[in-house]
């Protein structure tokens, strides 16, 4: 793909994100902060290609702690959120977390 | 390539699974947006992250399986347990630290490209190395930044405004010098060193935590909200040069919704976001009236609140900031529920930047079984304040600021507030009378219909409700 369209593809997922996320209420900017966090994360995509090109120590040691950090990104961040929009999920009044009296 | 061929994806087919993979990406996103499917929207970008990791693993091109898999399953423990044990009231760090490890990433993933290209003597072609240089540098301050700003809300850093002299000149020196040797290293691109390039990474380190030291803690959302819009760009500048869609299109999405969540949050903080970056906020401190002098103010016991409470017939609680820090939401929940049962209408008065971030305080409430139609946004407050009896304040301060409306001097001037002093009486449960993150007095503690009441916030909601059921 030349630059070109690379740049075509930048600018419609600037456009698209902008208009799709710009009509979030207040409330679930945390969780879709978390959310949008995770889905950065996709970086480690660009971790899992270049360590099969790695050649010494070094690169290796870059390329492991880049995918480490990326899946923690990843796995932390969609975990994470999940645990705070299910804290918006009704509960029948004798919740689960009464179980301690 | 010999027989794994027949097990590896071709390029057509991962084009494909990148294509679901993003618009998963955005649909989640825009389920995101209300209460009801925001949660499913989660689960469909998680499934998209799956299929574009599991898409990318069946390629050929992937080697080094043990790194790969002792990363993944390192990480993946990491970020489980981690996700599993934090607390609510810390939802704010945790994001910042996940953030800055994306940021981490695509710096690394830039160094190790930089590495790959020079050891097989490539050309540094231009496409492609100011992509890895753009990369290189952002991840770098977002990864900085990002601890620093999970220092500052855990409190391992101090709060407050933290700066060297000349700190903007530095700051402007490094950005300089940064810029100088990624065009050295752009104009050299047959063989650039990769000295220059390591010490790259590391003046945007220095950066990084400069930039975000002398910003106070109560601006740490904007900063995180900001920063994870860099660490999209990042990303979507390490999809421009390893040509990968997925990369630039997951990128971009972040960057242009951490665009608008910071601009939004300033917004609400009657500030730009160049003022909330820059000016150092709470470095200039007792500007308000009466600095220096001691003001007159009343203050109560718990069992005056709880009287003053039981017998009211509607009462606003603003909860702020203290209430999240002292865990105090199911405290205050409880009392809640306990006027209510003698027939007080109790209602929450959420600020638009209460807690720590937009939303934030929702979730504790909403963790505490606060029905979500208790929560009601400060313009729809505002107006029943005059009508409403007892105006709780937990732990907020410079939200409630009446200086905000009335003093055009103020720091603060402008700045949209819960009009608790419009309220037939307050009560203000604090644990001094210091003064809050824009560091001026507060003019409503001082106010004859006033009441302070210092306790922590959980302790007193608890006393309040052991006194209510006594009366």
């Amino acid at each position: 793909m030349d630059l070109v369209d690379q740049l075509t593809i930048f600018v419609l997922a600037a456009f698209v994100g902008f208009e799709v996320i710009s009509k979030v209420p207040a409330t679930l900017h945390t969780p879709l902060m978390s959310q949008t966090n995770a889905i950065h994360g996709i970086v480690i995509l660009g971790g899992l290609l270049v360590i099969g090109a790695s050649d010494g120590l070094l690169t290796d040691v870059i390329g492991w702690i880049a995918i480490f950090f990326g899946t923690v990104n990843v796995v932390g961040g969609f975990l994470v959120t999940d645990r705070m929009l299910g804290m918006f999920v009704r509960k029948p009044k004798p919740g689960a977390e009464e179980q301690k009296k | 390539m010999i027989a794994v061929g027949a097990l590896s994806l071709d390029s057509d087919l991962l084009a494909l699974c990148y294509i679901a993979a993003f618009s998963l990406f955005i649909l989640g996103i825009r389920q995101g947006t209300h209460p009801k499917t925001a949660r499913r929207g989660n689960l469909l970008a998680a499934a998209g992250m799956a299929i574009a990791v599991g898409a990318t693993l069946a390629t050929d091109v992937i080697g080094n399986w043990g790194i790969i898999l002792t990363a993944i399953a390192a990480g993946t423990a990491v970020g489980w347990i981690a996700s599993a044990r934090v607390a609510m009231t810390d939802m704010p760090q945790m994001v910042a630290l996940y953030n800055g490890l994306g940021g981490g990433a695509v710096a690394l993933i830039a160094w190790s490209e930089f590495r790959d290209i020079e050891g097989h003597g490539g050309l540094f072609e231009l496409d492609v190395f100011i992509p890895i240089l753009f990369s290189m540098v952002i991840g770098s301050i977002s990864f900085w930044g990002s601890n620093i700003a999970f220092g500052k809300l855990q409190g391992i850093l101090p709060q407050r405004s933290v700066s060297l002299p000349g700190q903007q000149f530095i700051n402007g020196l490094l950005l300089l010098g940064l810029i100088a040797a990624c065009v050295v290293m752009a104009v050299d691109n047959e063989s650039p060193s990769e000295g220059l390039f390591v010490a790259c990474l590391i003046a945007a380190a220095l950066l990084g935590n400069f930039f975000v030291l002398p910003i106070g803690g109560a601006d740490m959302p904007v900063v995180i909200s900001l920063l994870n819009a860099f660490t999209g760009l990042a990303a979507a500048a390490a999809g421009f040069s390893l040509d990968n869609t997925a990369l630039i299109v997951g990128g971009t999405l972040v960057g242009s919704s951490g665009t608008i969540l910071t601009m939004e949050m300033a917004t609400a903080m009657n500030r730009s976001v160049a003022n909330i970056l820059f000016a150092g906020f709470g470095g200039a401190p007792a500007a308000g009236a009466g600095a220096g002098e001691e003001r007159p103010h009343r203050s109560i016991g718990p069992q005056d609140a709880a009287i003053a409470l039981a017998y009211a017939d509607s009462v606003v609680i603003v909860p702020g900031y203290g209430l999240a820090v002292a865990q105090a939401q199911h405290a205050v929940a409880e009392m809640a529920d306990e006027l209510e049962r003698r027939g007080v209408e109790v209602r929450y008065a959420i600020h638009p930047v209460a807690g720590r971030m937009p939303g934030h305080m929702n979730v504790l409430l909403a963790e505490a079984d606060v029905d979500y139609e208790k929560l009601v946004e400060m313009d729809d407050i505002n107006p029943d304040m005059p009508r409403t009896d007892v105006a709780v304040v937990i732990g907020a301060n410079d939200v409630t600021n009446p200086a905000a409306k009335d003093d055009p001097d103020s720091p603060i001037a402008g700045m949209p507030i819960i009009e608790t002093h419009e309220a037939g009486q307050v009560i203000v449960i604090k644990r001094s009378m210091s003064p809050g993150f824009a560091g001026i007095d507060n003019d409503l503690f001082y106010m004859d219909k006033t009441a302070m009441l210092f306790m922590d916030a959980k302790g007193a909601a608890q006393e309040i409700t052991s006194e209510i059921t006594e009366l």
